[in-house]
């Protein structure tokens, strides 16, 4: 095995043009999993750890090679929120954002967040440079998105207009440790209008924009309006019944976590 | 490929055949055997180690990108003769029982004290929420730990 170590984004690239079929690594809870279980077997890694342009935090801008541990204290609440749930300690001082985006999981804890955010994913490579992908364009099914082979995920960009009020919330087997059951993250505007993402009950992250719409039209819901909220999340979203859950407990929970997180906005 | 980094403040040279992970070198060839391996995906924490400042499950360290960097195991927390004081902790309640678990843990308890001298019970319960004891032993763990972080506050 090869293994290239840059410590610029620019010499990354370069290494990732030469040889497109070089595994990338970042925190590598995900890729040693797959090494350790005899799935992959990389012949060239790229390491991307030692690249401080990838590390940063700046305004509307979360490089992918930020870890959990540091995005526990994102001024963002519900990606706060959110970090806090991911595996442990240890796999929150590895893990990236970015690598959480690379991976493409359904079950990505932080992909709802970036649904509900409109962020945009920028990657780049050697040949064509930088390109901004929105989220739903970038997220293409379980584990698959539309990165070419010659790029590298260098940041999620945040949009100006995410509201404050937001919260996030996953349901799981236990509390730590866990791989969520259904992850859910709503944001309330000034306005009353609300947006709302779902994890794990699809292919890809989700929003729920006819349940979104039911709140536009009604932004300060009646208990009955509330009950209609959640019944809508649960018929727009489209899970599979799997060794973590049923099709039709993640349906249910999900307009269950939707509504308590819109009460929540609400109280606020 | 040839991999050097520090373990337990120590300059060390590996030997690396392929992606394997750092937790493989520290057993297999450096004959570091106190970081313990068992699920092998970042679940369990019984191979946590101290990497660059961070705690982290070595299981889940590729060796080869280890180099330059700054490697603390259960080796290099305490020694037979002289024990860190949160593997005295355990020790004075029980909290040991088939002691498979206990490297991560006194690796993970010794890394927050270091953070934090006097984490409450919350505190402590999140810093080893990485890692699983299966002879369920968590209340002398905690027991123990509670009582090392309200020495001196």
């Amino acid at each position: 095995m090869e293994i290239t170590r840059p410590t610029s984004l620019a010499d990354a690239l370069q290494a990732r043009g030469a040889d497109p079929g070089a595994d990338l690594l970042a925190g590598g809870t995900d890729l040693m999993v797959e090494v350790n279980f005899g799935y992959a077997r990389p012949e060239h890694v790229i390491s991307l750890r030692r690249i401080e342009e990838l590390a940063r935090i700046e305004d509307g801008r979360i490089g992918a090679g930020v870890t959990w541990a540091r995005l526990e204290k994102s001024r963002h609440r519900a990606l706060a929120q959110l970090s806090r749930t991911v595996g442990s300690p240890q796999i929150r001082a590895a893990g990236t954002i970015g690598g959480n985006i690379g991976t493409s999981s359904p079950a990505g804890d932080g992909l709802p967040w970036l649904a509900a955010a409109d962020a945009e994913i920028e990657v780049a490579s050697e040949a064509r440079g930088t390109r901004r992908v929105p989220w739903s364009d970038f997220f293409t099914g379980v584990k698959s998105n539309s990165l070419e082979s010659d790029e590298v995920i260098v940041a999620a960009v945040v949009p100006d207009g995410v509201p404050e009020n937001q919260e996030f919330a996953k349901i799981g087997q236990r509390s730590a440790m866990v791989i969520s059951t259904v992850a859910a993250c709503v944001m309330r505007h000034e306005d009353g209008s609300v947006r709302v993402a779902l994890g794990s009950v699809a292919p890809t992250p989700v929003r729920a924009y006819r349940a979104e719409q039911l709140i536009a039209d009604n932004p300060s819901p009646s208990a009955a309006v509330l009950d209609e909220f959640a019944r809508t999340v649960s018929e727009e979203v489209s899970p599979i019944t799997d060794h973590r859950s049923t099709e039709a407990y993640r349906r249910h929970a999900a307009g269950v976590l939707s509504r308590r997180l819109l009460e929540r906005c609400l109280a606020r | 490929m040839i991999v050097s980094f520090k373990v337990n403040g120590e300059g060390r040279v590996a030997n690396v055949a392929g992606a394997e992970s750092l937790l493989t070198v520290l057993r297999e060839e450096m004959e570091l055997p106190g970081s313990k391996n068992a699920c092998e995906q970042g679940e369990c924490g019984s191979c946590s180690v101290i990497l660059d400042g961070a705690l982290v499950t070595s299981c889940l360290v590729m060796a080869a990108d280890c180099e330059g960097s700054e490697v603390t195991t259960i080796e290099g927390i305490g020694s037979e003769g002289e024990l860190h004081p949160v593997q005295q902790a355990l020790l004075d309640h029980g909290a040991v029982q088939c002691g498979f678990c206990t490297p991560g843990f006194v690796v993970a308890a010794a890394h927050l004290l270091e953070q934090d001298p006097h984490p409450s019970r919350d505190d402590i319960k999140e810093a080893l929420s990485g890692n699983i004891c299966r002879c369920t032993g968590y209340g002398a763990i905690l027991r123990g730990l509670e009582a090392l972080a309200g020495e001196g506050s």
